[in-house]
């Protein structure tokens, strides 16, 4: 056997036992350093991920639009099961997800909206359905995971109001994000700047946890760097070079 | 003596065959079991058919709308029981519809003269002479004595009314739409066999929508158990469909709302909103490029949380953000409708907007520092204001009969980078345009 193909062989095995066994593909942020570090370069679509604010709304708010972003550079509708009713729909606009693709399920609570978004994962073709639960068991996601794994449709769990230092039960979405405010630049004029959120990967399979700090969604559901971020040397790129 | 009056005799005939008209109407906008008590009601069985209006009480408001709207004049009762709303619809000249709350049957009915009761003017005069004026005195007097002189019959009524006797029912179907009917050798009464019937009476039904090149809208599924009962369900489908895998899908889970009783004996599916629907023609490469089949979800949601439970969203002109928000129906035709796209809106909307403490310069400096539930934000940069005004002819808000409020919005950074959008009531100069209190309204990314 060929070197090349015992490595590729190898490396479908490691793959696999990793839990990276992706069936469906993968849909890239734009941004290299976050895709370069997701494995296969990007968020794996029909998967489930989570998605967690804390208990400043802000925070909620910005894990929101984060998810409303990644949705709104995908194709197809979107449904989106709410437990509250105090998602503002043309937020979700602003960040580039079009009002027509957009239908809301008001369940009413948790049980409600997990099922709901069960119904919704079981529908080829869909780009995305987002749940926003409370909490999320194991099974739960489970049974989430499996759904979008048959359909390839992406799932969002958007965990409201979660404690930073909460202990979660394990799951099993593919990876899971806490999104929070970070402090803008100062224009040194009294306007406010491109709003910043610090994204932190804590868990994702077949890669390390990490964060950045990113600037918010624009009209087309993109994230940027911070310029002074885009310009610096990747330090730890050097530090490798040197050992 | 009125000289021009207009005789004409009673054609009960054409009462009777109008009264059968308007029960095939409510039958198909209402409920599914409706029939004909002649020679002026009608019975509507509407349990659980509420979802699909947003509640009983709406249900029965368009209904009362509807027929009162059409010349006709209404008297509509909600019971747990036939014989109580029967009682209570005649008896009671509210002049509105009225809803005799679930296990109240006895309170109401008690209060009733005994000719409420369904029974002969004979026997309820005699009864009368005798001092019985209320239902509730009946109910207190030893039964046998009085069912010895007037018979059987006027306790059964008592009973049909307080829920205690069966009262069986023929409803009206309608007798050209699509329906499908299956009579049972054996009368089942398990879940199973159930869905097994309702699998092939929807294959049946929708070979019979296929024939007339329609989908259906609504669908009726009837059961008739052996002590003449019966038990009815309702499903709606927000678009036209003929796909009996579908149908079975939706109906199968309302199996928990039928009681079977001693056990069922014919099943009838009734489709009483049919629309048309072409069949769909096969692409000749043998690929089709075909959306998501978002009708068969959006039903299968929609039956189970009930239709207000499940909508889209689209902008609507209104100078007052909270308002700028129209719901729309779930299945939409695409407006291409965008919200303005320069002006900054919050994820999460806080409404109604609540009062916040806030250290602000006058007139129009944005805030300083504000307290919201308790906690204190530094403001570390700011943004506005969005001054707006308007909307005072409205009956409820902010603004209403306040043609001068203002709202002057500014979205500020705390500490931390959070973003929150807050507005003074007023605009910081004239006490005129409002009492300058401060409220946040939103949270943004």
């Amino acid at each position: 056997m060929p070197r090349n193909a015992i490595l590729e062989d190898l490396r479908s095995s490691i793959a696999h036992v990793t839990g990276d066994g992706r069936r469906h593909g993968v849909h890239p942020f734009g941004l290299d350093d976050i895709d370069d570090h997701l494995p296969g370069n990007g968020l794996a679509t029909g998967a489930l991920h989570e998605v967690l604010g804390s208990l400043d709304i802000c925070d909620d708010a910005a894990a929101t639009i984060f998810i409303a972003g990644i949705l709104a550079r995908m194709e197809g509708p979107v449904f989106w099961c709410l437990r509250w009713r105090d998602l503002f729909t043309p937020a979700l606009d602003l960040a580039g997800l079009h009002p027509d693709r957009l239908t809301i399920v008001e369940p009413g609570d948790d049980k409600g909206a997990l099922i709901a978004m069960e119904d919704c994962l079981r529908v080829a073709g869909i780009a995305g359905v987002v749940g926003e639960v409370s909490k999320l068991s194991t099974t739960a996601s489970k049974r989430l995971q499996l759904a979008a794994e048959g359909s390839g449709v992406t799932a969002f769990i958007l965990r409201r109001a979660a404690k930073a230092d909460a202990l979660i039960e394990g799951s099993a979405a593919q990876t899971r994000w806490r999104i929070t405010a970070s402090p803008s630049e100062n224009l040194g004029i009294p306007a406010l700047a491109r709003p910043r959120w610090s994204v932190a990967l804590e868990r994702v399979r077949g890669a390390e946890p990490k964060s950045w700090i990113v600037e918010a969604c624009d009209a087309q559901g993109r994230l940027a760097l911070p310029a002074i971020l885009v310009d610096r040397p990747d330090q730890q790129e050097a530090w490798r070079i040197a050992v | 003596m009125v000289p021009d009056l207009d005789v004409l005799d009673a054609d009960e005939a054409a009462d009777a065959q109008g009264l059968e008209r308007l029960a095939l109407w409510a039958g198909q906008r209402y409920a599914p079991f409706v029939a004909v008590d002649y020679p002026d009601g009608l019975w509507l069985d509407i349990s659980g058919c509420g979802e699909l209006f947003g509640g009983e009480e709406a249900l029965v408001k368009d209904l009362f709308r509807r027929v009162n709207g059409s010349g006709l004049t209404a008297q509509i009762a909600v019971a747990d029981t036939a014989g109580c709303a029967h009682a209570v619809a005649r008896h009671v000249p509210a002049g509105r519809p009225v809803i005799i709350l679930p296990g109240d049957q006895k309170k109401a009915v008690g209060l009733l003269p005994l000719a409420a009761l369904r029974i002969p003017t004979k026997v309820a005069s005699d009864l009368h002479k005798m001092g019985f004026t209320r239902i509730e005195q009946l109910i207190a007097e030893p039964r046998g004595p009085i069912a010895r002189r007037y018979g059987h019959e006027l306790y059964r009524r008592l009973d049909q009314a307080l829920g205690h006797a069966p009262e069986a029912m023929a409803p009206i179907f309608p007798p050209s739409l699509p329906q499908a009917r299956r009579g049972l050798l054996e009368p089942i009464g398990t879940a199973d066999a159930i869905a097994k019937v309702i699998g092939d009476l929807t294959d049946d039904i929708c070979a019979a929508l296929m024939r007339g090149g329609t989908g259906a809208r609504r669908l009726d599924l009837h059961c008739e158990r052996v002590d003449g009962q019966y038990q009815s369900v309702r499903i709606g489908m927000a678009s036209p469909t003929r796909d009996a895998r579908h149908l079975t899908k939706l109906l199968v889970p309302r199996i928990e709302r039928i009681d079977p009783g001693l056990g069922i004996e014919t099943m009838i599916l009734i489709a009483p909103i049919v629309e048309p629907l072409r069949s769909a023609q096969a692409d000749l490469t043998g690929d089709t490029h075909r959306g998501p089949d978002l009708g068969a979800l959006i039903d299968a949601l929609a039956n189970r949380f009930g239709y207000d439970r499940l909508y889209g969203t689209t902008p609507c002109s209104s100078a007052m953000p909270e308002r700028t928000v129209k719901r729309t129906t779930a299945l939409r035709e695409c407006t291409d409708r965008r919200w303005n796209a320069v002006l900054p809106r919050p994820g999460r909307m806080i409404e109604p907007p609540e009062p916040v403490q806030v250290i602000a310069m006058m007139p129009d400096h944005p805030p300083a520092q504000f307290v919201w539930r308790g906690k204190r934000h530094k403001v570390v940069q700011a943004d506005g204001p969005e001054r707006l005004q308007g909307e005072w002819w409205r009956a409820k808000g902010l603004e209403a009969d306040s043609p001068y409020l203002v709202r002057d919005y500014f979205q500020v950074e705390v500490e931390g980078g959070g973003r929150y959008w807050l507005f003074r009531l007023g605009d910081g100069q004239w006490s005129s345009t409002g009492p300058m209190a401060w409220f946040i309204h939103g949270a943004f990314a």
